[in-house]
C-alpha cells in the first residue's frame, strides 16, 4: 500500500483536529489556522489525485480493522479528488476573501468559534466525498449540518438567527427522511458499506422481490437530500440563509455545502441504488420534473428580489435545478454535466457572493439597486469579479458556465423524450438570468443619477488585500473551468465510470 | 380493507408503529408554528427511525451480545449493529435538540415568542427600522 492512500483519511482528521485544537486559541490564531489546515488538507487531496491518475483506478481504505463488510471504508477515486480539490480551493478563498467582514460580523470572544465551524465544515464534506459506508454519511451530514447553522447563527442578527432556525428545520426534515432511508436499506439488504448493499441491492432487483421497499428508498433518501440541497420546492430557507449569513458564511454555504449533499446522492445513485434501476424506476423523473421547475422557478423569484444578496441566493435555487435536471436526464452524458456544474457553480457562486461584498463596503454596506449605482466605478475589482460572475451564470463563451451549459445542451440529445423540454427550459432559464443579472451588472456601470437616495455619510471604504485576491483568483479559476474544461470534464468522466 | 393488509401491519407491529410515529413527528416538525413543538416533533421523528432499528436487529429469543457465560456462537445473540447505530443516532439528535433549544431560547429573548411566523415577522420589521 502506497502511502498516497492515507491522504484522505489524513485531509478529514487534520480538519477536525484544527477545530478542536482552535477552540482555545484567539480568534486570530484560530482564523490562520484554519487557512493552513485548508491548505494542506488541499494539497493532500491533490496527492490522492495525482495518485488516483496515475494508477488509474479507484482504492478503498480499510478504517480499523475490521475488513468489509463488517468494517468502515474510505474510498478515493478520480471524481472524489478533484472534487476535494475543488472544495478546499473554494473553502480557502472564501473564507480569505471574508476574513475582514468576519471579524467585523462575529464578536472578538466568538471568532475563533466561526473558524471551529468553518474546519468541521471542511473535514464534514472531506468525509462525505471520501466515505464508503452510509451510516459514516449520515453522521457528517449532521455534523454539516450543525456547522452550517453555526455559520448562519454566528452574526447575533434576528434576521440571521430565525433564518438559523428555518435552515435547521428543514435540514432536520431532510436527515429524518435520509435516515429512514438508510435504516431501510439495511434492512432489506443488511449491509452499510456502499459495495456489498450494491450486490444485494442487484441481487433483488434481478430476483424481483422487494420492489416496493427499494422505491421507497430511492424516493425517502432522494427526497432527504433534495431538501438539504435546496432543490425548488424545497428551497423556502434559502433566501434567508445565504443572505443574511456573513460574506464566507454565504458563499461557504451556497459554493460548498448544497454540492457535498448533491455529491453524496450521486454517489449513493451510482454506488448503492445503482444508476440502471433509479432509471428503471422512473425516480429520475421526477428529480427531472422538480430540476425544470426549480430552473424557472428560482429565476422567476430572483427577478422579483430588489435586495441584490437575496437575489443571487435565489439564483441559486436555479442552479440547484441546473443540477438535478442533469442527473434527471438518465445518461452519462446529463450526470457529467450535472458535476461539472457542481464545480462551475461552486466557483461561480463564491465569486459573486465575495465580489457584491465589495461592492457593499463601498455603498455604505447597502444592498438594494439605487444605493449599488455606480458602484463598479468606486471599486473596479469588487465590479469586474461581478460582472464575470454574472456573464459565467448566464453563459457567456470562456467562462466556466457556458461550459456547463453547452455539456447540459448537448447531453440532452442523447435522451429522445426529454430534448425538447430540456433545450426549451434552458432557453427560457438562460433567458431569465440574463434578465436579472444584466440588470444588476448595468445597474453597477451607470452613473448615479440626481434624486437618489443619498449613501450613508462615508460610504467607501478600501477593500482588504484578501477580499482583492480572492476576487482575483476566482477569476482565474472560472477561467481554467471555462477554457481548461477538456482535462476536467474527461476526469469527470473517468471518475463517475470508477463509480460502477 | 384487504384482510391481508391488515395481517402484515400487524405482523410487523413494530414496524408499522415507527412508520406511524415517523409520519407523526415529520409533520409536527414540517407544518407546526410553536418552536418547542416542532423540536418535540423532531426528537418523536428520530426515535421512530431508533424503534424501528431496534426492532430489525431484534430476534425473538436471543440474548444480548454480551459475552458472560462464554458462549461465543453467534445464534445464542441478536445482531448488534443496529443497537450501535441507535446509539450513534441518538448522539446526533441530542445535540441538534440542544443546538435547537439554544436557538429557540435566544429567540425568545429577542422577540418573546416561539411562534416561528410571528418571529419571522418582527425579524423583517427590525430590519426595516
Amino acid at each position: 500500500m502506497s502511502f498516497v492512500q492515507n491522504f484522505p483519511f489524513f485531509s478529514i482528521i487534520l480538519a477536525m483536529f484544527s477545530g478542536i485544537v482552535s477552540s482555545v486559541l484567539s480568534g486570530k490564531k484560530a482564523r490562520n489556522l484554519s487557512l493552513a489546515m485548508i491548505v494542506v488538507t488541499t494539497a493532500l487531496s491533490a496527492g490522492t489525485l495525482a495518485f488516483c491518475l496515475k494508477t488509474g483506478e479507484s482504492y478503498t481504505y480499510m478504517m480499523g480493522h475490521f475488513p468489509a463488510p463488517w468494517g468502515n471504508e474510505i474510498r478515493a477515486g478520480v471524481l472524489e479528488g478533484v472534487t476535494a480539490v475543488l472544495f478546499g480551493v473554494v473553502m480557502f478563498l472564501s473564507v480569505a476573501g471574508g476574513m475582514t467582514h468576519t471579524a467585523e460580523d462575529v464578536e472578538d470572544s466568538k471568532l475563533n468559534l466561526f473558524y471551529i465551524m468553518i474546519d468541521l465544515m471542511l473535514s464534514s464534506l472531506l468525509a462525505l466525498v471520501y466515505t464508503n459506508d452510509l451510516f459514516t454519511a449520515y453522521v457528517f451530514v449532521e455534523i454539516n449540518t450543525i456547522a452550517g447553522c453555526g455559520l448562519i447563527m454566528i452574526r447575533q442578527k434576528g434576521r440571521s438567527m430565525s433564518a438559523a432556525i428555518r435552515y435547521m428545520i428543514m435540514s432536520q426534515l431532510g436527515s429524518g427522511l435520509f435516515l429512514i432511508g438508510l435504516s431501510l436499506l439495511y434492512d432489506v439488504t443488511g449491509h452499510l458499506l456502499m459495495s456489498p448493499a450494491k450486490e444485494s441491492v442487484e441481487l433483488l432487483v434481478d430476483s424481483g422481490s422487494y420492489r416496493l421497499p427499494l422505491l421507497v428508498i430511492m424516493a425517502v433518501v432522494s427526497v432527504g437530500l433534495a431538501i438539504k440541497s435546496g432543490l425548488y420546492p424545497f428551497h423556502y430557507w434559502i433566501p434567508d440563509t445565504y443572505g443574511y449569513a456573513t460574506p464566507t458564511g454565504s458563499a461557504v454555504l451556497s459554493g460548498l455545502v448544497s454540492k457535498g449533499y448533491i455529491f453524496l446522492l450521486i454517489k449513493i445513485f451510482y454506488r448503492v441504488i445503482g444508476y440502471e434501476n433509479l432509471v428503471g424506476a422512473q425516480m429520475i423523473n421526477v428529480l427531472y420534473l422538480f430540476g425544470v421547475a426549480g430552473m424557472v422557478m428560482g429565476s422567476v423569484h430572483a427577478i422579483q428580489e430588489t435586495d441584490t444578496r437575496r437575489m443571487i441566493a435565489y439564483s441559486s435555487v436555479a442552479q440547484i435545478g441546473y443540477i438535478y435536471m442533469g442527473i434527471g436526464l438518465g445518461t452519462t452524458a446529463g450526470m457529467v454535466a450535472a458535476v461539472f456544474h457542481i464545480f462551475s457553480h461552486s466557483a461561480t457562486k463564491a465569486l459573486l457572493f465575495i465580489s457584491a461584498v465589495g461592492l457593499y463596503e463601498v455603498s455604505g454596506d447597502r444592498k438594494d439597486f439605487v444605493s449599488l449605482r455606480g458602484a463598479a466605478y468606486r471599486n473596479p475589482l469588487a465590479g469586474i469579479g461581478f460582472a464575470i460572475g454574472a456573464l459565467s451564470m448566464v453563459g457567456f463563451p470562456m467562462l466556466s458556465g457556458f461550459i456547463s451549459k453547452l455539456l447540459f445542451a448537448t447531453s440532452a440529445f442523447d435522451s429522445p423524450s426529454k430534448m425538447l423540454p430540456t433545450l426549451f427550459v434552458l432557453a427560457v432559464s438562460t433567458t431569465l438570468n440574463a434578465i436579472y443579472f444584466l440588470r444588476l451588472v448595468i445597474t453597477l456601470y451607470s452613473r448615479r443619477r440626481e434624486g437618489d437616495k443619498p449613501l450613508p455619510p462615508n460610504p467607501v471604504k478600501k477593500s482588504s488585500r484578501g477580499l482583492k485576491f480572492a476576487i482575483v483568483c476566482f477569476i482565474g479559476l472560472n477561467l481554467v473551468l471555462g477554457m481548461a474544461s477538456q482535462p476536467i470534464v474527461q476526469a469527470i468522466t473517468d471518475g463517475l465510470a470508477m463509480f460502477e | 380493507m384487504d384482510v391481508s393488509l391488515v395481517e402484515h401491519l400487524l405482523l410487523n407491529i413494530e414496524e408499522t408503529v415507527s412508520i406511524v410515529l415517523f409520519g407523526i413527528g415529520f409533520t409536527i416538525l414540517l407544518l407546526h408554528r410553536n418552536l418547542i413543538k416542532k423540536i418535540m416533533g423532531m426528537n418523536i421523528m428520530d426515535t421512530a427511525t431508533y424503534l424501528f432499528l431496534a426492532s430489525k436487529g431484534y430476534i425473538t429469543g436471543r440474548a444480548v451480545p454480551i459475552v458472560v457465560d462464554g458462549i461465543q456462537d453467534v445464534s445464542a445473540y441478536i445482531n448488534p449493529v443496529p443497537s450501535g447505530l441507535v446509539l450513534t443516532g441518538i448522539v446526533v439528535s441530542v445535540s441538534t435538540t440542544a443546538l435547537m433549544l439554544a436557538l429557540t431560547i435566544r429567540l425568545y429573548e429577542r422577540y418573546h415568542s416561539l411562534d416561528l411566523d410571528e418571529i419571522l415577522i418582527l425579524a423583517k420589521e427590525e430590519e426595516q427600522i
